[in-house]
């Protein structure tokens, strides 16, 4: 499989990754030397197998259901480009 | 005084217990050489008032004799694990000044064991690379000299655009040139497709990935959740054993993190490897492998034989998969883990006429190109359409690689040995012009380990006709670092370390 033209845009576009159009043509090339390089995976018969979810079989701890954190929005905000009163400054998302 | 900098982790351990000098004497003869080997561009951030104070304090514990296990040792931190109140980027614009409010818990095991913070270690962005050539803050040099090379030439390339120098492999770039130039007793270092172990191998370091879940995850930079790992890399197996025994742990901050008892992993080297059984994989004896590494191997398996081990051979039939798979899961994983970057909570941010538009400018101008094109390659096989034929089926093959590794196990083998890297260091700048693919291909011998969530070490074999360092890497059961420190220590015994002399 390989990607066109319109398909690096629109994966761009998914990304969120502004990409000049003058870009495009080696993205699409790099990322096909990619999918080139993945088609042999094709060749396995993958058959009955169980699609990998974890590494170490382990059950998820639990822990119990009370609040551990919190109370420190200075902190959560002190990295922040813009922000006012604990919040997050953004555009205006809503008209 | 003798240089303190030349000496190792448990040399320095014995000095300082010693009263032969103070932790402060030793951090200040490492700042020192930090100093002079700025043009390697090791290190993106120097801490000195910080390894001072901790020094400082560490001379008192040591005097009260309430040192812990690393008391006094200086160290080096790879740029993606969070430090409180210092810098970490991860090496890429768009985290820019981010100051973290936590401490990782690695970091934070490290410091209570009483090591001293040298600063933070430049490595690939966002530990996407193999030769720490994305970083955003240029890339580090290895003080290994190119083949026939000497000083004079390698100072005025070194002044110049830094071509021909080696490259110090990566991600851990930082952290393998750091320890190799004497700059750090040990570095911090993380591993997602053989980001340990290959900058360990090019650079004559020792290195351990180990099993996934030993350490946590909890405040390092994700680039693949279900892969990264952190580890050591140091100048010896006994380094690299007494710092993995600090940074090892269950953490209830990291699900992921195994509840086992971590044990002294220092007390397995130089333990007898006598009866072990050593398979040597077939598979990876790949086409159009140098001479040089494949006696490399033989001598490896030579030394295990010598010390009383048995060498047999094994099969691990799904090995050439490994790396096609890992360049589905890990950018799949990347390009869900990287959607925080959005100029909104942290780092860079990009004016844009809306919203989306300010994501997408702070994201093209934040990110270098292959975190790029590993982001946008992970966001096509995770889209409506594509997710079964490459997702999927990528997660099943991980299934069937890591089922090569547990019949092998299954059938009395205790680790298997292979080479750490199909080459010895390249030049700065050689790849450029490579398609992506041949970079990746570094990764073909170590990668396996990570799909399959097993430890690796790293350590130096010996080295090829020009007298560069080549990689040995031996893979263990899971949970079982002890065995590879074990068989790591009887390589190092024979094969001897290999340093670089001063250059720079």
């Amino acid at each position: 499989m390989s990607v066109d033209a319109a398909t690096v845009r629109r994966i761009a576009r998914l990304s969120r990754i502004a990409l000049p159009e003058q870009d495009v043509p080696v993205m699409q090339d790099e990322i096909n030397a990619i999918l080139g390089f993945v088609e042999q995976l094709g060749e396995v018969n993958v058959e009955g197998v169980e699609p990998m979810t974890s590494v170490t079989p382990m059950a998820l701890k639990m822990r119990d259901d009370v609040v551990t954190d919190g109370e420190k929005a200075s902190k959560v905000i002190a990295n922040a480009p813009q922000s006012e009163d604990h919040y997050f400054l953004v555009p205006k998302v809503v008209e | 005084m003798t240089d303190l900098t030349q000496l190792t982790l448990t040399e320095a351990r014995e000095g300082l217990a010693g009263k032969q000098f103070t932790a402060v004497e030793l951090a200040e003869a490492h700042l020192a050489a930090i100093e002079a080997a700025r043009a390697l561009n090791a290190y993106v951030l120097e801490t000195p008032e910080q390894a001072l104070a901790m020094a400082k304090a560490a001379d008192s514990r040591l005097q009260r004799g309430e040192g812990g296990r690393l008391e006094g040792i200086p160290i080096g931190v790879k740029d993606l694990f969070a430090t409180e109140g210092v810098r970490t980027t991860a090496s890429s614009r768009i985290l820019g000044n981010f100051v973290p409010t936590y401490e990782s818990t690695v970091t934070s095991q490290l410091w209570r064991d009483g090591a001293v913070m040298l600063g933070k270690l430049n490595n690939d962005e966002f530990a996407m690379g193999s030769s720490n050539e994305t970083s955003a803050f240029g890339p580090v040099v290895n003080p290994i000299l190119p083949a026939n090379w000497n000083a004079e030439k390698a100072r005025a390339a070194l002044a110049g655009d830094k071509k021909g120098l080696l490259v110090p492999g990566g991600s851990s770039g930082g952290s393998s040139a750091a320890v190799a130039a004497h700059l750090c007793l040990g570095a911090t270092a993380t591993d997602t497709g053989g980001s340990i172990r290959q900058p360990a191998a090019f650079t004559g370091t020792v290195g351990i990935k180990p099993t996934y879940g030993r350490c946590s995850r909890w405040g390092i930079v994700a680039f693949a959740s279900s892969l990264d790992q952190a580890g050591p890399i140091a100048k010896t197996v006994r380094d690299c054993a007494a710092l993995m025994t600090s940074m090892a742990g269950h953490d209830p901050k990291d699900s992921t993190s195994v509840d086992l008892p971590v044990p002294d992993f220092e007390a397995a080297v130089g333990r007898s490897v006598a009866g072990k059984t050593i398979g040597i994989p077939r598979e990876y004896r790949v086409e159009g492998m140098p001479a040089e590494i494949e006696a490399l191997w033989k001598k490896g398996a030579d030394m295990l034989r010598a010390a009383g081990a048995r060498i047999v051979d094994v099969s691990l039939p799904h090995t050439k998969y490994a790396l096609p798979a890992y360049y589905i899961v890990a950018p799949a994983e990347a390009s869900s883990n990287l959607a925080r970057y959005d100029g909104v909570r942290y780092g860079l941010r990009v004016p844009g006429k809306d919203i989306t538009d300010l994501y997408e400018q702070t994201r093209a101008q934040g990110f270098g190109r292959e975190v790029k094109r590993r982001i946008m390659i992970g966001t096509y096989v995770l889209s409506a359409g594509y997710y079964d034929a490459y997702y999927l089926r990528a997660q099943k093959i991980r299934t069937l690689i890591k089922k090569d590794f547990e019949d092998v196990y299954a059938s009395g083998v205790d680790a298997i040995l292979t080479p750490a890297t199909p080459s010895a260091a390249f030049g700065i700048a050689e790849m450029a012009d490579a398609d992506p693919v041949q970079m990746y291909l570094n990764d073909i011998f170590t990668v396996t380990v990570n799909m399959a969530g097993l430890p690796g070490l790293a350590l130096p074999g010996g080295t090829d006709a020009a007298g560069l360092p080549l990689g040995l890497q031996l893979i263990g059961r899971p949970f079982d670092e002890e065995t590879l420190f074990s068989l790591g220590s009887v390589i190092e015994e024979q094969a001897g370390r290999i340093t670089a002399p001063r250059w720079w």
